[in-house]
Formats: structure tokens, sequence, C-alpha cells
């Protein structure tokens, strides 16, 4: 019996392991943006191509930053999230459309609606690589300074809202 | 592995190329892109380089780096850009710090523990291992054995 008391008990520990391996998404790797001034950026308006979006217009204000895209389908399944949130009116959310076609994106947002008071254009990705961007959407929460506060990889879920982002929006307000 | 890579990128170089597109126009510039962006991970396929890496992200990341080569920045400050926006998840070879110790010294310490319990286990078992005398009857038996099997065969 002893003697297979300890094969037994690696065995457990490595099944502990891989079980916890299992659990992880390995596409979430933590920005090493959080904490730190979000990058700067002067980028082209979608709608009014002569004006621009800059996070320095923004500064005083909680808001989320949303990478998106019209080719990307995970934005389509986070875009009722977004719709939501935005007539809630607890934060504002700025778009930042992605390496896109701009009457693609006019179109998408035309036909499923649109939950951002401005949207950036970023047709090259520069801005994506300066904030870390490798797979839309993904969202931002910056507070009143201008440091990024938060990250979510991946499409917004009500939990997400619920639980994350509105609580955080809420405290970041009231400093 | 790293290696094997070089020589694939240098020995195989227009078929590599046709698949790393669009080259730049400087061969000196691609030469350095090259020695960079095989120690540097594609984000999107995560088990493949930026080299080898298709995905658009790795062609943005790529011309980004070209651009930064372009200004004449030292690999470490490109290597730094990159670290800072992604993590050291971007480098394939991750630096020592306190939160990859393990990942480093974790094949050490098993090889350790194993030589070990190794030495202990062969030094236990040459321990179990006993004189058995040899009686004079048994001695005889053995040998009358073997003359009747050098007989047999």
């Amino acid at each position: 019996m002893n003697r297979f008391l300890l094969p037994l008990s690696i065995f457990v520990v490595v099944v502990g392991f891989l079980g916890i391996g299992l659990t992880l998404n390995p596409r979430e790797i933590p920005s090493p943006l959080i904490g730190k001034a979000a990058p700067e950026f002067s980028q082209p308006q979608l709608y009014d191509q002569e004006k621009t979006l800059s996070p320095a217009d923004l500064k005083g204000k909680v808001w989320l930053l949303n990478f998106w895209a019209s080719w990307c389908s995970g934005c389509k399944t986070e875009h009722p999230v977004l719709m939501e949130l935005a007539e809630s009116g607890q934060v504002p959310i700025y778009g930042m459309d992605y390496k896109d076609q701009r009457d693609e994106a006019l179109a998408w947002l035309q036909r499923w609606g649109n939950p951002y008071p401005v949207v950036g254009v970023d047709e090259a990705g520069r801005v994506g690589i300066n904030y870390g961007v490798y797979g839309v959407p993904e969202t931002y929460v910056i507070d009143k300074q201008g440091v990024i506060r938060y990250k979510q990889i991946g499409p917004l879920d009500p939990d997400t809202v619920a639980k994350k982002i509105l609580p955080l929006v809420q405290q970041l307000e009231s400093q | 592995m790293i290696w094997l890579a070089f020589i694939m990128a240098f020995v195989s170089g227009p078929v590599w190329a046709g698949e790393a597109q669009p080259l730049g126009d400087d061969p000196a510039v691609e030469a350095r892109l090259k020695h960079l962006a095989v120690e540097l991970r594609c984000l999107v396929c995560q088990n493949q380089t930026l080299a080898d890496s298709n995905a658009p992200l790795a062609e943005d990341l790529r011309r980004e780096v070209r651009e930064m080569i372009v200004k004449d920045m030292t690999d470490k400050e490109i290597i730094d850009f990159l670290v800072e926006r992604y993590g050291d998840f971007v480098l394939y070879r991750p630096p020592l710090k306190a939160t990859t110790t393990l990942l480093w010294v974790g094949p050490f310490v098993l090889l350790t523990v194993g030589a070990t319990v190794l030495a202990i286990t062969l030094r236990r078992r040459a321990r179990r291992v006993v004189d058995a005398p040899v009686t004079d009857e048994e001695h005889r038996r053995v040998e009358q054995l073997l003359a009747e099997g050098g007989k047999r065969s």
C-alpha cells in the first residue's frame, strides 16, 4: 500500500495543476498598461472627418474606450451590452474603429445602432498597438486623470459590466 | 530551435520572404527585422513568432518594428517598446524576474530532486543485497549443471 502512496500523491498534484490549467484562458494576457497613462492619440472622427478624437479632450471624465470593427464578430456579440450601457448614461463609451473600412463601419452603426458619442478611426491599427490591442473587441476604463484602470479583453457581457465596470466607474467618479 | 529558424530564414530566403510580405527595400533593415522577429511572439497565434505569423496584427507589428529600425533605435529600445504595450508575453525568452523564477529554476530543481531520489534508492538497494553463502554441495551441483548444459548445446 505504502509504495503506491507516493506515485498516487504526485499524480493527484499533477492532475490538480492540469485541472487549473484547463480553466485558465491563454488569451487573457495581463496588460502592463493598467495603472499607466492612456497613450495619447489624435485620430480623425468617423462621422466628422475634419474633427479629431483625443484622450486629452476627455481629461476630467471617466470614460470607456472601446476598440471595435465592423468585421469583428465579437463586437456584434457585445453590441447590445454597449447599447444598454450607453442608454443608462452611467459612463460614456468612446469608440475606436480599428482597421476598418469607413463605409462598412458607418453601415454597421446604421444597422445595429450607435452607442458612442464619438468614434475615432484607427485605420492603420497604430493606436491599437499603442494600447496593446491584439484582438477586437477590447475595452479600457480610463479615469479622470487619464490613467487606464481596467482592460477587458474580448466582448463585454452584462455580468462583467454589472460586477466590474460599473462599480469601478462609480469609485473613479467619486474620486 | 532558434538556430533552426535562422537556418530556415537564410537558406530558404526567397520562400520565407514570400510568406512575410511585404519586405522593405533595405536588406540591412530586413536582416535586423528577421533577427528581432524570431525572438518575438505573435499575440494572435500564440505559438508562432512574429516572423512566422501571417496574422494582420503580426504584419502591423513587423511594420512598426521596421519603422523603429529605420529610426535607428537599438534592439533593446524596440523590445522595450513592445514589452511596455504587450507585456513580457511578447518575448519568447521570458526575463528572469520574481514571477518567473519558478519557470527558470524549476527544471533544475526537479533535476536535483530526481538525482537525489535516484542516488538514495540505488544506495538502499545496494545495502539490501546480502552475500549468500554457497555450500560445497551447491557448488558441485552448479558445476554439474553447467557441464550438462555444455553437452546439450
